[in-house]
């Protein structure tokens, strides 16, 4: 049984920040890194939260407020440059958008 | 039963997240991000943050899911033949990921944050109004820049979403 302190919530947040890294680092659908992108901003928030549960302070709180402001306004930009990548080079595979390559 | 619920949470957070990277399809993918979603949003009422579980769940599961699932629908780029790795990236996502391992690690291993006692610390993120009054007082020019930004973004998804073919499409 895992304690339900601080150490405990950011070492979650730490293990959920390396596994959307990993997933940017090998996934090759532009998607797929798009969602772990997402999973690291997540693991960012459930970090500020549990600081600021366990210090007693609004601010944590209220930046992972802006911050899924901000995550909902990334992802919708982020798509439509995806449909728009689609649209022009018919894939989203990372490997094969090497444009600015050479 | 809290401690339960705690320990049901992590597991599904961080089980689902390895999901996120390791399914192929991408609509497991999606799926798995979803329940880590969720996870999380428990984690958050765990630490008395309510306002917050709830609004990740209508803001990520609600919306931000759908819509990946929705343009992973759109796309459909399942079939994609395997694109052959070359040698330097392949080594080079490999000692990234190692880098990625060992700095968990030696958190799991080392990381000792002094956690003081939850009840004795009180939960200002259970508190509704102190939300309102800190975005109208102390945040009010981060939620005029926030909003600002929004507009800004719907007006980039429709500019990116619309067809242009020449320059008389842009006058």
């Amino acid at each position: 049984m895992l304690p339900a302190t601080l150490n405990t919530y950011i070492a979650l947040s730490v293990a959920l920040f390396a596994i959307g890294l990993l997933g940017v680092l090998v996934r090759r659908n532009t998607l797929v890194v798009f969602m772990c992108l997402e999973l690291m901003l997540v693991a960012s928030t459930l970090a500020l939260v549990a600081f600021s549960r366990f210090n007693g302070t609004m601010d944590g709180n209220v930046f992972v407020f802006f911050i899924l402001t901000v995550a909902a306004a990334e992802v919708a930009v982020g798509l439509a440059i995806i449909v728009a990548l689609f649209r022009r080079r018919q894939t989203i595979q990372v490997d094969e958008l090497n444009a600015l390559k050479n | 039963m809290a401690a339960l619920l705690f320990n049901l949470f992590v597991l599904l957070t961080a089980i689902s997240a390895l999901g996120v990277v390791l399914c192929r399809n991408a609509v497991n993918a999606a799926m798995c991000l979803l329940l880590s979603l969720v996870g999380v949003a428990g984690l958050f009422v765990a630490l008395d943050a309510y306002l917050l579980a709830f609004i990740l769940l209508l803001v990520y599961a609600g919306a931000i899911v759908a819509l990946f699932l929705f343009i992973v629908m759109l796309l459909d780029t399942q079939g994609a033949p395997r694109p052959v790795l070359h040698k330097l990236p392949l080594l080079a996502r490999f000692v990234a990921g190692a880098l990625v391992l060992a700095g968990l690690a030696s958190f799991l291993a080392r990381g000792r944050l002094p956690s003081p006692d939850p009840a004795a610390v009180p939960a200002l993120g259970a508190n509704l109004k102190l939300y309102a009054y800190q975005l109208f007082t102390t945040y009010l020019l981060p939620v005029q820049i926030i909003g600002f930004l929004l507009l800004i973004a719907m007006l980039g998804v429709i500019v990116l979403s619309k067809k242009f073919e020449g320059v008389d499409d842009i006058k």
